[in-house]
């Protein structure tokens, strides 16, 4: 994480003294995706145990098709190297090339999304048909949540980070370091998703 | 940095209402949002309380007279719920934490002022939402616990309405226990050290981590719940093949912790208000500081001791048996501890030390009836008995209520400047102690002989005890009494406390009472022995 930096001093200006204190927003956030990590971690948890204990009804379906998964995963881990690309470029002050990296991030998240859904179509089973395509869907659709809402955080900083106006600058980073921890968080989940729903 | 986190921008004194206005604003002062958490949580406990009396009247005799058995069920779900998520978790951790955590790290705010005021404004609509709850058709009757099949094979919008309301609330407390635990680790003063804070703020901070660490996956549980009334699905419906003792595991794994949430604050509580009553330092900072963490750590692997009758495996039985048996050991160094503090004290008797001595007694006593609960044959014998009820009750009503009231007595002065009556106090004690002891002790006699809990009938051999339940029942409906008569009067035209009427030591009372908006005049003070009791009378010598 280049642009990973919570030393910065914030001033606080005091009706009577002037103080400062170290920011950390960071350390909030970091705080709240362990809070978040875990409602995933209760998910697995119970997918695991409902894959170790209740046999599916006979006829169930529960092999997936890898392709589009594999082409998500990709899509993703592609998407936080060029989240990576933006933070680097607004340091050195190339505002429009960060926003150029933005862009490109959110739109690698819409297409995760529509990959995802398009997958979702195409599965031989619903939400209701038996306890495996259940857990199936809450937990993809919940890691899909994760991902619409990034995206659209992705696409509010991207227009921040205009030339004009925007408040994005390379004095004002924290908006961008906290969307990437997030969207690394969100990729790092869709990564053991991928290993425990897909692969084992 | 050109942007500046500045509380004092959107809290300026000049926008914001003055006097008892303030309290009806969404100010971002950690001072007004904690009384706003402490009237809030207190508005509910009254409205718990007054549900508790109703349960009460019922079982004074042997049938449902009082009010049908489906509005019975309904009853006693409300009365959990709005005892553990509006009064309880909300008083304990929000209203105490806010507005004793920034003086205690030597802060003029929360880390996060605005996520602070969030969490708190997320309580009422959530509290309101929980009360209509039960108006609209099929109110949720499976218990605070929300059991499936219980809960899902009656699926009226009560109990979704309810689901939401307690996943709202549970947002609230994540948001937080993320606050406390940045402020304590990142917003204390400088030169002030972690083993320096007073006992409270390691006890936020041990509850934080809990709150943080469970209450997400209470959430998730929740929302896969919603599912399945809502949807259709069948996670927990054995019918569609689920599985309902996954539930259990998830829902346990919040709500085991959820019960050192309501009590590990008021072991904090109770350390910052011994020593000053007693003068004297308090006995074992250090192993206090462990126990704490310790009970932290045990406390988020000892779930299954509530599902020993779920058809748990042998294995799983004796692991949580001696995982459970585990915490009896920082629990009873904390009890010495405190104890101990005691001990040679120069001890004032007033309302906060009698209603602080009146928790230790109860938590002993809940102590004692936890450790023999976490045995599997007796826990297989009184499961889901009036044993079970009383238990609870003493850990939560005689433990951490206790210390909310005994808080309230220790900290009015602190807030409003005015003393309380102390006989006013004394009585509210005395009734409350008897009341209390009356109502529950009973109920261990209750469910060693078999009366279950949640039914609106029972054996009509039970009825004398009942009787006797229920009438401690209303000496604790009417120890309210003289409490809020003590509260108005004292707001009104009580005597001027001055700022520090206890002479205690700790940072909040070197401050003026009331204190101002920035907390301190300049600069806050470095405190680094904020129990030397001992000390200060050497140094007068």
């Amino acid at each position: 994480m280049t642009t990973l930096d919570s030393s910065k001093e914030i001033q606080k200006n005091n009706s009577e003294v002037n103080e400062t204190h170290e920011d950390f927003r960071m350390f909030g956030l970091i705080t709240f995706l362990i809070a978040d990590g875990m409602t995933f971690a209760g998910f697995f948890a119970a997918y695991l145990t409902y894959k170790a204990v209740n046999p599916l009804p006979d006829g169930a379906i529960y092999e997936l098709e890898l392709p589009i998964p594999t082409l998500n995963t990709i899509l993703l881990l592609v998407s936080s190297a060029t989240f990576h690309k933006a933070g680097k470029a607004l340091l050195k002050d190339k505002n429009s090339e960060s926003q150029k990296w933005l862009f490109f991030t959110a739109f690698l998240g819409i297409i995760f999304l529509i990959c995802q859904l398009f997958e979702y179509f195409h599965l031989p089973f619903g939400l209701t048909d038996n306890l495996f395509a259940s857990t199936f869907y809450a937990l993809t659709g919940f890691h899909g949540l994760h991902v619409t809402l990034g995206t659209l955080m992705i696409l509010i900083i991207a227009w921040q980070s205009r030339i004009n106006g925007g408040r994005l600058t390379s004095q004002n980073m924290f908006p961008l370091e906290a969307v990437e921890l997030y969207w690394h968080f969100v990729d790092g989940i869709w990564v053991i998703l991928f290993i425990i729903l897909y692969l084992l | 940095m050109t942007i500046s986190i500045d509380p004092q921008k959107t809290n300026n004194e000049s926008l914001q209402p003055k006097g008892w206005l303030r309290y009806f604003s969404f100010s971002l002062d950690h001072k007004v949002i904690g009384i706003q958490y402490l009237v809030c949580g207190f508005l509910f406990y009254l409205i718990g309380g007054s549900l508790a009396s109703a349960i009460r009247i019922e079982l004074a005799s042997p049938m449902s007279d009082f009010m049908p058995r489906d509005v019975y069920n309904q009853v006693l779900t409300l009365h959990g719920t709005i005892m553990i998520f509006l009064w309880i978790v909300p008083v304990v951790n929000g209203a105490f934490g806010n507005y004793l955590i920034p003086f205690y790290v030597g802060a003029r705010d929360m880390a996060f002022p605005r996520l602070n005021a969030v969490a708190f404004w997320l309580i009422p609509p959530s509290g309101l939402m929980l009360v209509a709850s039960y108006f609209v058709e099929g109110a949720a009757q499976a218990g605070w616990t929300a059991y499936p099949p219980l809960s899902i094979t009656t699926p009226q919008s009560g109990q979704i309405i309810w689901i939401l309301s307690v996943l709202l609330l549970g947002g609230s407390s994540i948001f937080g226990g993320i606050n406390f635990i940045a402020t304590i680790i990142k917003l204390r003063r400088p030169g002030l050290k972690l083993m320096q804070l007073p006992m409270y703020c390691w006890a936020m901070l041990g509850t934080s981590l809990l709150v943080v660490l469970s209450t997400p996956v209470l959430a998730g549980t929740l929302i896969l719940l919603s599912f399945d009334i809502i949807a259709n699905t069948g996670f927990f419906n054995p019918v569609l093949g689920g599985n309902v003792v996954v539930y259990q595991h998830l829902f346990w794994f919040y709500s085991h912790p959820a019960v050192y949430i309501m009590v590990l604050p008021a072991f904090g509580l109770v350390s910052e208000i011994l020593p000053v009553h007693a003068r004297k330092p308090l006995f074992g900072y250090t192993t206090m500081v462990f126990s704490i963490m310790g009970i932290v750590v045990l406390g988020l692997v000892v779930w299954a001791h509530h599902m020993f009758t779920s058809g748990t495996p042998p294995w799983m039985r004796l692991f949580f048996t001696i995982a459970t048996a585990f915490i009896a050991v920082p629990t009873g160094i904390k009890f010495f501890n405190w104890v101990a503090t005691l001990w040679g004290g120069k001890i004032s008797i007033n309302s906060a030390m009698l209603f602080s001595c009146g928790f230790i007694i109860n938590f002993v006593f809940g102590g004692i009836t936890g450790v023999a609960l976490a045995q599997v044959p007796f826990d297989i014998h009184v499961h889901d008995t009036y044993f079970v009820v009383a238990h609870f009750h003493y850990i939560v009503y005689g433990g951490t209520v206790f210390i909310i009231f005994s808080s309230i007595y220790h900290w009015f002065p602190k807030v409003t400047g005015k003393m309380l009556y102390e006989k006013l106090g004394i009585l509210h004690f005395i009734i409350t102690f008897i009341g209390f002891n009356l109502c529950f002790a009973p109920q261990h006699w209750l469910g060693l002989n078999g009366m279950p809990r949640r039914v609106a009938e029972y054996d009509p051999q039970f009825q004398f005890v009942n009787q006797i339940s229920s009438l401690g029942a209303l000496l604790m409906a009417i120890s309210t009494i003289p409490f809020l008569i003590n509260v108005f009067l004292s707001v009104r035209n009580g005597k001027d406390s001055g700022d520090n009427p206890w002479n205690a030591l700790t940072p909040e009372w070197l401050t003026s009472s009331p204190p101002p908006v920035e907390n301190w005049e300049g600069e806050a003070p470095l405190v680094e022995e904020p129990y030397g009791y001992g000390k200060e009378i050497s140094e007068r010598e």
